[in-house]
C-alpha cells in the first residue's frame, strides 16, 4: 500500500500580531515621535503616551541554537520577552521600561553581542550565504563580514556618521546582498572554463544560451560530445551562465576579485533612489581576513565622515562634491572601467560643462 | 564515539576580534552538543569551510528537494567533497515565512530552536535577503520531519525558484511614527492570495512583493521588488508650529535653513521670520527628509495611501532597474480596497507569467515590450505621474492621437463629476 504523506497546511505568512509586544499592538499606527536615546536605543512615543524603549544588537547572523537561546534568555530575564530582527539581522528587544534598557545592553554585552546599529551609524552588513552555503559563491560572506564589522565596530557602536551608512556583501555578481552606500562584491574577471564532457548531462543548452545576457554562448560540438563555447571577446563575466550549466566555472581562486561600490540609496529622502556605483575594483579574494578590501571601505568611510555634511548620505556628498573630487580625495584610481558602457550608458556621461576645477 | 576534528587553522582565525563569530557558533555545535550527529554535522562543515578558504572555491551543489506536497521552499545542497566531508554532505536549507514584521516571542523562537535542533544542523539565520527564517543543514528526510512539525504549529515553507517569494514589510505601523498605511496587512493580503504560487514555482521568473510603510522605504522595495507598495498621502503634511519653535530654539536657525530648508529637493520651505515654518504643500514631493530631522514637529498627512511601483530588480540579466510608478496613490482602507490591490498584483503576475521570457524579471520584461503594452495588459491608465518626463524621441507612430486625447479628457470629465 501507498505511504500516507501528511498533506502541508498551507497557511502562508504568519501574522505578526501575536507576538508582537502589547504596548506596539495597543499603539499599532498611533504612534508620535522617536528619539535616539543613545547609540543602539530608540524611544518612540505614541499619541496615547505609551513609550517603548527598543535595544538594537548585532549579531554573527549565521546563529546557533546556543547563540539563539542565549539572546532568548536575554530576552526573559532583562527584556518583555519579545524581540524583533531587522532586515539586517539585528535583533531588537522592546520593552516599556526605561529602567530596564540599562540591564539589557549590559547583558547583550557582557554575553559578547554588539548593541548599536541605530541612528547615523555604519550599519551591519547585510549579505549572502558565500562559501557557506550558496552554490555559485565567488567568496565567503559570512566571512568578509565578520574581519570587517571587527574592525567597523566603533562605527556601528556610535552613531556621529553624518547620516546613516548600509553596508552590503554579495558574494557574486548576482548580488543577493542588495544595494548599499557602500557595497562589497565579487568580480569575475574571467570567461567561464568549460569541462565539455560534463555539459551535455548536466545542462540543459538552450537556457544556458538564453541566460547570457551579451549572446556570448554558442551550441558547439567538442570532441564529438553537444557542449557550448564562449565568445571570449564578447563575455563580460557575469557568471549568470554558471547557476544553470556548473560546467562553466566562472569561479576562480585567482580571477575572481572584490570590486567595492558606493552611492546605493533606497531611500526616497532629498533625491530619488539610487543605485550603487563603481568606485574600486581589482581587490584580492584573500581569506580569512580580506584587509585589502577592508582598507578600502574604511578610506572611504573616514573621507565621507569628514567631508559630508549632516544628513547627506554617501550619495548626496558625491552629488554636490561630484565624482572627480571623489576620486581625488579617496586616492582611488579613475580607470576606462568606471565608465560605463552598457544599455543606457550615454545618460551616465557628462553633457554639459558642468566642470569643477 | 569521540569525533576527529578538522584542523581549521584559517577560519579559526575569523574567531579573533570582538564582533561575534559564527565559527564559534559553529564550533559551539560541535565540541558542546550533546548529539553525535550535529556534532559530526558541525565538524565537517567546518572541514569544508576551511577547504574553501584554503583552494578559495565554493563546493556546494543545487539539486531537487522539496517537501510532500510542495515544489519549493528548499534550498538543496549537497557537497561536491562530501567524500572527505560525509556528515554535512547534504545541506539542505528551509525557508520558513516569518510573521509579518519579523516579530517573535522568545517562546516562538525556542519552539523553532528544539525542532530544529532535533531535525536539522542548529543553524539559523534571521533573515535571508528575501526575508524567510534560513534554517541552515539537513539532509532530505530532515527536511520534511521539520517541516511536518513546524508546519503544525503554524509555520510555512517560503518560495525558492521561479515563483511568488516571501515577502517583506518594514516594522512601520507597529512602531514608527512615519507609517501611513498598515504595512503588514498589505503584505498579508499580497502574499498570502499566492500561497499556490509560492508553493508550486511556475512562473518565468521570481515575483517579489515589498511594502515600506513611507517613501524612506526600509525595506529597499522600489530598488528590489517586482511589486513595491510604498506608503504615502496626498494632504498637507501636518506642523506641530510649537514643536518647530523649540527645534529652531535647539538647533538654531542656520541649522535648520542649511539642514531641512535648503535641503528640500523642491524647495518648498521657507522658515519664518518667528521661527515657524512655512510648507508649500502642493509642490511637496513626501521625499521624507523634513519629516525625518524634525520627526516631533512634522507628521504625514491624513489622507493616506499608498503609491505602487512595479518591476525593481536587482542586476540579472540586463542590469539594474527600478521598480515603475504604476498606481500614483490609491486608498488603502476598505475591504474594497484591499481587493483592487490584490486584484492589480493577480493582473501584473497573470501577464508577467503569459508574457515573460524564461528567467526574465517583470522590470525586465517591461524594458522589452515597452510600460505601455504592460499597462495595457493589466488594465492600467495612463497617468503623467509614471514618467520622469514625456517621450524625446520622435520615432513613433501616432495615428490614434485623437482619440488617446479624448480618453484623457474623458477621464478628466469623469474625475471632476465624482468630486
Amino acid at each position: 500500500m501507498a505511504q500516507q504523506h501528511r498533506t502541508p497546511i498551507e497557511s502562508g505568512c504568519p501574522d505578526g500580531f501575536q507576538y508582537m509586544h502589547p504596548v506596539m499592538r495597543k499603539n499599532y499606527g498611533q504612534w508620535k515621535y522617536h528619539e535616539h536615546t543613545r547609540p543602539g536605543v530608540l524611544m518612540h512615543a505614541a499619541h496615547s503616551g505609551d513609550q517603548v524603549w527598543t535595544v538594537k544588537a548585532g549579531t554573527q547572523r549565521i546563529l546557533d541554537v546556543y547563540s539563539l537561546r542565549k539572546l532568548c534568555e536575554i530576552g526573559e530575564t532583562y527584556g518583555d520577552g519579545y524581540v524583533r530582527f531587522t532586515l539586517r539581522s539585528n535583533i531588537e528587544y522592546m520593552v516599556t521600561d526605561e529602567a530596564k534598557v540599562q540591564p539589557l545592553i549590559d547583558a547583550l554585552e557582557g554575553a559578547g553581542f554588539v548593541v548599536g546599529g541605530t541612528g547615523n551609524s555604519v550599519a551591519m552588513i547585510s549579505h549572502t550565504q558565500g562559501w557557506l552555503h550558496c552554490d555559485i559563491p565567488g567568496t565567503d560572506a559570512s566571512g568578509v563580514v565578520k574581519a570587517m564589522m571587527d574592525e567597523l565596530i566603533d562605527e556601528f557602536k556610535n552613531h556621529n556618521m553624518p547620516n546613516r551608512v548600509h553596508l552590503t556583501t554579495s558574494c557574486c555578481q548576482i548580488n543577493c546582498g542588495g544595494q548599499g552606500d557602500i557595497a562589497i562584491n565579487v568580480q569575475h574577471t574571467k570567461p567561464p572554463k568549460i569541462r565539455h564532457d560534463l555539459v551535455a548531462n548536466v545542462c540543459e543548452r538552450p537556457s544556458v544560451v538564453a541566460r547570457c545576457p551579451v549572446a556570448a554562448i554558442r551550441p558547439a560540438l567538442v570532441n564529438g560530445k553537444p557542449s557550448l563555447e564562449v565568445d571570449e571577446k564578447k563575455c563580460i563575466c557575469c557568471g549568470a551562465c554558471f547557476p544553470p550549466c556548473p560546467p562553466m566555472q566562472i569561479n576562480d581562486p585567482e580571477h575572481t576579485k572584490l570590486a567595492i561600490w558606493v552611492g546605493g540609496n533606497h531611500s526616497n529622502a532629498r533625491s530619488k533612489p539610487s543605485f550603487q556605483k563603481l568606485v574600486a575594483a581589482g581587490i584580492p579574494n584573500n581569506p580569512p581576513r580580506w584587509p585589502e578590501a577592508t582598507a578600502i571601505v574604511k578610506n572611504i568611510l573616514k573621507v565621507y565622515k569628514e567631508d559630508a555634511r549632516d544628513w547627506e548620505r554617501i550619495n548626496d556628498w558625491i552629488d554636490r562634491i561630484g565624482w572627480p573630487r571623489f576620486f581625488e580625495m579617496t586616492g582611488l584610481p579613475f580607470t576606462k572601467f568606471h565608465i560605463d558602457n552598457w544599455r543606457g550608458a550615454r545618460e551616465r556621461l557628462n553633457a554639459s560643462t558642468h566642470i569643477r576645477f | 564515539m569521540a569525533i576527529e576534528k578538522h584542523d581549521t587553522p584559517m577560519i579559526d582565525q575569523l574567531e579573533d576580534g570582538p564582533w561575534p563569530s559564527f565559527i564559534s557558533g559553529i564550533k559551539r555545535m560541535r565540541d558542546q552538543h550533546p548529539e553525535e550527529r550535529i556534532n559530526a554535522m558541525a565538524n565537517d562543515l567546518l572541514g569544508q569551510l576551511e577547504h574553501s578558504y584554503e583552494t578559495r572555491k565554493g563546493y556546494w551543489k543545487g539539486g531537487t528537494v522539496s517537501v510532500y506536497g510542495y515544489g519549493g521552499g528548499i534550498i538543496p545542497r549537497f557537497s561536491e567533497v562530501g567524500k572527505q566531508f560525509p556528515a554535512s554532505k547534504e545541506f539542505h536549507t528551509l525557508r520558513v515565512q516569518p510573521p509579518a514584521g519579523n516579530m517573535y516571542t522568545t517562546e516562538m523562537l525556542r519552539q523553532l530552536a528544539d525542532s530544529w535542533e532535533k531535525y536539522g544542523s542548529g543553524m539559523v539565520t534571521f533573515h535571508g535577503q528575501t526575508g524567510n527564517i534560513m534554517f541552515i543543514g539537513t539532509d532530505t528526510p530532515g527536511t520534511q520531519h521539520f517541516f511536518d512539525e513546524i508546519n503544525d504549529y503554524g509555520w510555512d515553507l517560503g518560495g525558492a525558484g521561479p515563483c511568488v517569494r516571501t515577502a517583506m514589510c518594514c516594522v512601520g505601523a507597529a512602531r514608527c511614527e512615519q507609517s501611513n498605511c498598515n504595512e503588514q496587512s498589505i503584505m498579508r493580503h499580497l502574499v498570502n492570495n499566492f500561497t499556490d504560487d509560492v508553493h508550486r514555482p511556475a512562473l518565468p521568473y521570481k515575483f517579489k512583493f515589498k511594502v515600506s510603510g513611507c517613501p524612506n522605504d526600509c525595506v529597499n522595495a522600489i530598488e528590489r521588488a517586482d511589486m513595491a507598495v510604498i506608503g504615502t498621502w496626498r494632504d498637507d503634511m501636518k506642523i506641530d508650529q510649537d514643536e518647530v519653535k523649540a527645534f529652531v530654539a535647539k538647533k538654531g536657525r542656520k541649522y535648520v535653513v542649511d539642514n531641512v530648508v535648503s535641503r528640500c529637493p523642491t524647495n518648498c520651505m521657507s522658515l519664518n521670520d518667528d521661527d515657524t515654518l512655512d510648507v508649500d504643500n502642493r509642490n511637496c514631493v513626501r521625499c521624507m527628509h523634513c519629516l525625518n530631522v524634525m520627526n516631533k514637529a512634522l507628521s504625514p498627512g491624513d489622507d493616506k495611501g499608498v503609491t505602487i511601483l512595479i518591476g525593481g530588480k536587482r542586476t540579472l540579466k540586463i542590469g539594474d532597474l527600478m521598480g515603475t510608478v504604476v498606481v500614483p496613490f490609491m486608498k488603502m482602507d476598505t475591504a474594497e480596497d484591499y481587493e483592487r490591490i490584490v486584484e492589480i498584483a493577480e493582473e501584473s503576475i497573470d501577464f508577467f507569467a503569459e508574457n515573460a521570457l524564461e528567467h526574465e524579471r517583470t522590470g525586465e520584461m517591461i524594458e522589452r515590450i515597452g510600460l505601455v503594452n504592460f499597462l495595457e495588459g493589466i488594465g492600467i491608465e495612463v497617468d503623467p505621474n509614471m514618467v520622469s518626463s514625456p517621450r524625446q524621441v520622435s520615432y513613433v507612430r501616432m495615428d490614434d492621437w485623437d482619440d488617446e486625447a479624448a480618453k484623457w479628457f474623458n477621464r478628466q470629465a469623469e474625475a471632476a463629476a465624482a468630486g
